[in-house]
């Protein structure tokens, strides 16, 4: 994720108007719009799910690994379930432990940052310390090992995968805070006497917002992806339908070598999308915040307007 | 501050996150409570000697710093405890594990790093260009696929035609070297691919937005004004700019490359040590879990500090 550089000293304008309708602004453009287009449709499944789905996800209402029919536009599991059904209720459970996983990395993320950047410091040495040791030790590697002493669960997986994916945020509101707090404005209130829980609420969390909201997305995007890998290894719920169980359902009994790709590719394109989704959104937002950006010296556009040398190629 | 204090600086800070990796893993396994069985010495059908001798060198009848002291003297003679299910020495199992993972982990990142610098500076300096967004979307497509999804495909798709198992042909352990290495290219081919795969996507996307960053900057107008041609421009005043961030940011990308290699090993059952860790789980092998988590955390810990030495030699500015 790429460090921000915000140099102008006032608040932003949209900025005042509230981090929300910030972020509205900056969500333009095709690819913004059709990752918040697919982010809203797995919204809807989500929230929709068990009247969407055809068939109950509990009973057998076709063969083991029978191929796509008109009955069953997907193909069935391993089971006998109906994939159509499967992708979409796991839509559900998948998406909570996304966001939850999401909700707990952002709140401690965004706290150590806040506190690291605010008060600088001793406090912002010991907190950036603990945050490059968890920074460096393998995410995946530092779940397996919990989950598997813990014991499968899906609440250990939310915490698990939410006490490990907080690093890259706090580092990124950590800056943006530190640059934050140097400007006029705050200094003013600091002079007036404005206590430090009434700057960070009123000046300072309303400039991170929009950063906040980018990292949150990017994170739901790695936090499922981790799902299905501590799925696939097994550590997750296994009565719980989730894309990734259903994959490694689908893996474990030999959905490869009866060839029956339908039990697969599924959940893992409804996975993608929804990371595409998330990665979409969550760029406009960090670009739309990053002014260097915008700038491009080289492109291939404005380097044909050179007046004045006639060069034939320009091929790189 | 001079090169040799930074260089020092490194390593101290390598050694202290090693040394915090040792202290999460003793706390995870020994003090947390949990249906874990923390007791390292029950090694399942074990002689009352092995179990003896267990409980003697790491102290379990001791208090807790005791135990973490003694756990640590052990640690540095390399005794990681005994696995439970073959009940082999840790390090003995994970030793030969590490050198099946090397070579494939290594070619595998070796080949998306550089697939992924090529990709990512050309889509950077034709930005907006048809070949731009067609790479882009196309890193970004791989970025989002689940690794266990691509490497299902795969083995799908070249059912037959690659191995989609192991490390070598069983019925060929007493062939030539040359058959010998053909054979383990070929074994080694899809885990490698679904290795490149899953990486490069994300190595893509890191080095274009690096580079788009670079070309922002004032010393590229400069570069231009002066009348350079774009060739030059792009090698030595932006590739090397950018190259800074990129090294970071693959340095800690190095975990996503951990869990990939895991994954990949589980789906390809390549006898590495992310399938001993995947045992290790299924079997509740803690020792042999904890062994795997500690020697995977450090070789990521020494790859990383290594990153930081090259990094102060591409910049010297760091020093400053």
């Amino acid at each position: 994720m790429s460090t921000v550089i915000n140099t102008t000293d006032a608040p932003r304008a949209d900025v005042q108007a509230g981090p929300l309708r910030a972020v509205r602004g900056m969500v333009k453009g095709t690819s913004a719009r059709i990752g918040l287009g697919i982010l809203l449709a797995f919204l809807i499944i989500a929230i929709f799910a068990p009247w969407l789905a055809p068939t109950d996800v509990h009973t057998a209402t076709c063969g083991v690994f029978d191929a796509p029919s008109p009955h069953h536009w997907l193909g069935c599991d391993d089971g006998g379930i109906d994939m159509v059904s499967l992708v979409l209720v796991g839509s559900r459970i998948s998406l909570i432990v996304g966001f939850t996983a999401t909700l707990v990395a952002m709140t401690l993320g965004g706290t150590i940052g806040l506190l690291s950047g605010y008060f600088g410091g001793g406090t912002d040495v010991v907190l950036m310390r603990i945050t490059d040791y968890f920074l460096v030790i393998p995410d995946l590697v530092l779940m397996i090992v919990i989950a598997a002493v813990w014991g499968p669960s899906l609440s250990h997986v939310i915490i698990v995968i939410g006490i490990l994916l907080w690093t890259g945020t706090a580092r990124v509101v950590r800056a943006q805070v530190k640059s934050i707090r140097e400007r006029t404005y705050v200094k003013r209130a600091q002079t007036v006497g404005a206590s430090n829980a009434r700057i960070i609420f009123r000046h300072v969390l309303p400039q991170v917002g929009p950063l906040l909201i980018a990292s949150t997305v990017l994170t739901v995007a790695v936090a499922i992806f981790d799902e299905t890998a501590l799925a696939f290894l097994g550590l997750s719920d296994p009565t719980a339908v989730t894309w990734g169980t259903i994959m490694e359902h689908a893996f474990d009994r030999t959905a490869i070598s009866a060839g029956a790709w339908w039990a697969i590719v599924p959940p893992g394109l409804a996975v993608a999308l929804v990371i595409v989704g998330c990665y979409l959104v969550g760029q406009a937002i960090e670009d739309a915040l990053n002014p260097r950006l915008k700038v491009a010296y080289l492109s291939p556009k404005s380097w044909r307007l050179r007046p004045l040398v006639g060069r034939g190629s320009d091929a790189v | 501050m001079r090169s040799g204090d930074y260089v020092l600086k490194r390593a101290g800070f390598a050694v202290a996150t090693v040394f915090i990796a040792l202290s999460i893993n003793f706390l995870l396994f020994r003090v947390l409570p949990g249906d874990a069985a923390s007791n390292i010495s029950r090694v399942p059908g074990a002689s009352p000697q092995l179990r003896q001798a267990l409980e003697a060198q790491f102290g379990l009848d001791k208090p807790i710093w005791q135990q973490y002291l003694l756990y640590l003297k052990e640690l540095a003679h390399g005794n990681l405890g005994v696995s439970f299910a073959n009940q082999q020495p840790v390090w003995t199992n994970l030793s030969e594990a590490l050198r099946n993972t090397l070579p494939m982990v290594l070619t595998g990142t070796v080949i998306a790093i550089v697939l992924g610098i090529a990709t990512g500076v050309l889509s950077a300096v034709r930005r907006g260009t048809a070949a731009d967004s067609m790479s882009t979307n196309l890193a970004i497509a791989f970025y989002a696929f689940p690794t266990q999804f691509i490497g299902a495909m795969l083995l799908i798709m070249f059912a037959g035609i690659f191995p989609a198992a192991g490390m070598s042909d069983p019925f060929a352990s007493n062939a030539s070297t040359m058959s010998h290495i053909t054979d383990l290219s070929k074994h080694l081919f899809l885990p490698v691919l679904t290795l490149v795969l899953t990486l490069y996507g994300e190595n893509t996307l890191i080095v274009r937005s690096a580079m788009l960053e670079t070309l922002g900057e004032d010393q590229i107008l400069t570069a231009r004004a002066k009348g350079l041609p774009r060739r030059t421009i792009i090698r030595r005043h932006a590739l090397r700019n950018a190259m800074l961030p990129t090294l970071t940011m693959i340095a800690l990308s190095l975990g996503a490359v951990v869990t990939g290699a895991i994954l990949v090993e589980v789906i390809f059952s390549w006898p590495g040590i992310g399938s001993a860790l995947y045992e290790a789980v299924l079997q509740r092998d803690y020792p042999m879990l904890q062994g795997g988590f500690l020697v995977i955390t450090v070789t990521v810990i020494t790859i990383n500090f290594f990153a930081d030495l090259l990094y102060f030699r591409l910049d010297p500015r760091i020093t400053s």
